[in-house]
């Protein structure tokens, strides 16, 4: 097997990530569906770091858990800010600047 | 088009046998996700993807990282999302039928169409070749390795984020903060709004529920004066969940012993 079928993986989970955000209407959902495309960027990176045989790609991926961890913490908690005015989870229910 | 494409060295038996088990299972897992309705059940695909990623880092010694992903992912961040999903309540509705006309063909094209660019780029791009270096990066240990260069080539990027975490935790803080804007709602407000109601019939109250001795009253309706069952008497939660027992069996005894 060769090892770029790690990135053809990382690829396809990427886009299905993308097409989660576009499609799914809970906000929790699409939060989800950004931590695959996260997720999906570091296999890509573990593996280029295995391709090019130095751990600066490891690296890399350990800060993009770390930036990820803060995105989630800063998210959920202005979904649930949102959820305490508006009574609803859905991103289609926000939209009080649309006419 | 010219194919730049080196060969970038192939994986052992054990490790394609792995991929190859392991890498339909998450795709399908992941692909599962965005058809399930509720919230959880796609927590937990994306649980079981993140796991699945994590025995793949490992198999590409990233132990370290595969260890992290276990511990911080599938650990604390699903946990985070579990809590609050439990916070905003699994049964808020959530329908996959699409808001926006079209939106939904739109976009599995424009997805195709991007991973089809994003295979195709990894299959035309020129990688290195594989070294023997990789080896010797891990031969003091996945986490001194990965340690060494934390502290040494990538130290201001390590202080950058940690002082992004603290802004993180801070943020969050501020933003689960509530003031409230009134005071709560107490029982002189409450008797105050049913005589500003209009119309004084509720005004002592809502009746209780009825008292049996044969049931617990919680769930029986009490009975009026008229003998009818008074359906204000049983507490809204009980009603929406259908928990409520018909008081006319507790009526005809009732009525038996008047006669």
């Amino acid at each position: 097997m060769a090892i770029a079928n790690y990135l053809y993986l990382s690829a396809i989970l990427f886009t299905i990530g993308a097409i989660g955000v576009v499609v799914r209407r809970n906000a929790i959902v699409v939060f989800m569906c950004i931590e695959l495309m996260l997720n999906a960027a570091n296999l890509a990176f573990v593996t280029f770091a295995r391709i090019n045989g130095n751990l600066d790609g490891q690296v890399v991926a350990f800060f993009t858990m770390v930036v990820a961890a803060c995105e989630v913490v800063v998210g959920l908690a202005i979904i649930v800010t949102i959820y305490r005015s508006r009574r609803s989870a859905s991103v289609d229910d926000a939209s009080l600047l649309k006419l | 088009m010219i194919n730049l494409a080196l060969d970038i060295g192939t994986t052992a038996g054990p490790e394609s046998v792995l991929f190859y088990f392991l890498a339909p299972l998450s795709i399908l897992a992941s692909i599962g996700m965005l058809l399930v309705k509720k919230a959880v059940h796609s927590a937990l695909l994306l649980a079981w993807v993140m796991i699945s990623l994590a025995i793949f880092y490992i198999a590409q010694d990233a132990l370290f990282l595969g260890i992290v992903q276990i511990v911080v992912y599938t650990g604390a961040v699903m946990m985070l999302f579990l809590f609050i999903l439990m916070l905003v309540g699994v049964d808020t509705s959530d329908s996959l039928d699409e808001n926006i006309k079209g939106l939904r063909p739109i976009a599995i094209t424009a997805a195709i169409g991007f991973g089809g660019l994003l295979t195709s780029l990894i299959s035309r791009a020129t990688f290195g070749r594989p070294t023997s270096v990789f080896i010797d990066a891990n031969s003091a240990g996945n986490a001194n390795a990965i340690a060494e260069l934390l502290f040494t080539k990538y130290v201001f990027a390590f202080e950058v984020v940690s002082a992004l975490l603290i802004t993180a935790a801070l943020g969050a803080m501020v933003l689960a903060h509530s003031q409230k804007s009134r005071s709560k709602f107490a029982q002189r407000d409450l008797s105050i709004a049913r005589f500003r109601k209009g119309e004084l019939k509720d005004a002592a109250g809502l009746p209780g529920p009825g008292v049996y001795a044969l049931h617990n009253a919680v769930d029986v309706p009490a009975l009026l004066p008229t003998g009818k069952a008074a359906p204000t008497s049983i507490s809204a939660v009980l009603q929406a969940r259908g928990d409520i027992i018909e008081s006319s069996k507790f009526q005809l005894q009732a009525e038996e012993e008047e006669k």
